[in-house]
């Protein structure tokens, strides 16, 4: 028993060395990381879910839309206040948003690749020209 | 811990009686819950076909167009890739069992408008092993692309040739992007869904609106009294190969 200042002086310096990251944050003002540079909506002022929840939950929204349009035929979205929106990628999300300009540009951001959506899904401003089949 | 013989008997009836009294509870909600439901919701869609108005106008193609260009259906050149959810085949080729002598001279070769035939017993549904196509409470035989794994179960199962596979992909093949409306990818089925989305917004579907003739006439085929049921109570229809048992909900005036 004659080691334990040792052996608590040693704890003490481990958990002082792994936490030195979060209380040296703390204590040095650290400059915050650079964010996406996004082009949000000029003509709405709020999303159909807070800024807060969408950006977490966006895909689980967008899978829940997707299975409520396409397999259950129900198109509508009352959202939480109130307001009814059509649950559509390609009208409601997109007829605010641009996809390279908001979408695109935080999933390069966050390193997240982008989803098998535009594979089938069109943006609304794009209108491939051409003649008529 | 000890238990007498009344004990256990006591205990296992009121178990039974109390399995019996949930379910009974059940089944008295169920009805409730059914009742409730108005009676008018009994919708299965289906549409008439009049040869008769359609052979008036030769080479008419303005359904095929329409629905080709609502939704977004590639034009591939070779055949083996083609995609499509209304085309038209010879009278004699759809109909191989009006094959009279004379009779031919006038119909063998007359174009007849086909898609999917939202058949009532769709066997296509039955063989998709992840359920990406069904049967929808009104009848439409939907197609979800998300979840087609490309397994081609239901193109082998479909009777009418209703199904097209994308062998590649469709979008260089499509002159004309209709944004309102996803194209497909590489590796799913795909065929007519009877203009849901049109559907949806209380529209027709694109054929119908499109036809110069008004050929075809779309609607309820579970209301007694709804136009498509009295045209069909008042000309002689046909529907493509019946005796298959898959009770198809187009039907041919001829």
């Amino acid at each position: 028993m004659r080691d334990r200042i040792w052996i608590f002086a040693g704890l003490a310096v481990f958990v002082a060395a792994l936490t030195a990251p979060f209380w040296w944050a703390h204590a040095v003002a650290m400059p915050l990381a650079k964010r996406p540079d996004l082009v949000l909506p000029a003509n709405q002022k709020e999303c159909v879910v807070p800024t807060e929840t969408m950006r977490a939950m966006h895909m689980q929204l967008l899978v829940n839309w997707r299975e409520d349009v396409v397999r259950r035929g129900d198109r509508q979205y009352v959202a939480y206040n109130g307001k009814i929106y059509e649950k559509s990628l390609t009208h409601t999300c997109l007829g605010c948003h641009n996809k390279a300009e908001f979408c695109d540009r935080c999933h390069a951001y966050s390193g997240v690749s982008t989803p098998s959506c535009w594979n089938c899904h069109n943006e609304p401003q794009t209108r491939i020209a051409g003649s008529t089949p | 811990m000890k238990i007498t013989r009344k004990d256990f008997l006591r205990l296992s009836g009121l178990s039974i009686l109390a399995a019996g009294a949930k379910q009974a509870v059940r089944a008295v909600e169920q009805e409730r819950l059914t009742k409730s439901r108005p009676a008018a919701r009994a919708v299965r869609w289906g549409m008439a076909v009049d040869l008769k108005k359609c052979r008036e106008k030769d080479g008419c193609n303005a359904c095929v167009h329409a629905c080709n260009s609502a939704h977004n259906i590639p034009q591939f050149a070779d055949r083996a890739h083609e995609v499509k959810w209304i085309w038209t085949e010879p009278f004699a080729t759809v109909f191989p069992f009006a094959k009279g002598s004379y009779s031919t001279e006038s119909d063998s070769g007359v174009p007849v408008p086909l898609m999917c035939n939202h058949c009532a017993n769709p066997p296509c549904t039955r063989v998709c092993p992840t359920q990406a196509t069904w049967k929808r409470g009104d009848g439409i035989v939907m197609m979800d692309w998300h979840r087609c794994i490309g397994c081609r179960y239901c193109i082998a199962a479909c009777p009418y040739g209703s199904r097209s596979f994308n062998w590649q992909d469709p979008r260089p093949a499509i002159a004309n992007i209709n944004p309102e409306f996803p194209t497909r990818t590489k590796g799913v089925v795909e065929k007519c869904n009877f203009c849901e989305e049109r559907l949806a917004r209380g529209q027709k579907p694109a054929c119908v609106d499109a036809c110069p003739q008004g050929i075809f006439t779309f609607g309820n085929l579970a209301d007694p009294d709804s136009e498509l049921r009295q045209l069909l109570r008042a000309r002689f229809a046909v529907q493509r190969q019946p005796e298959l048992g898959t009770g198809p909900s187009i039907y041919y005036l001829v």
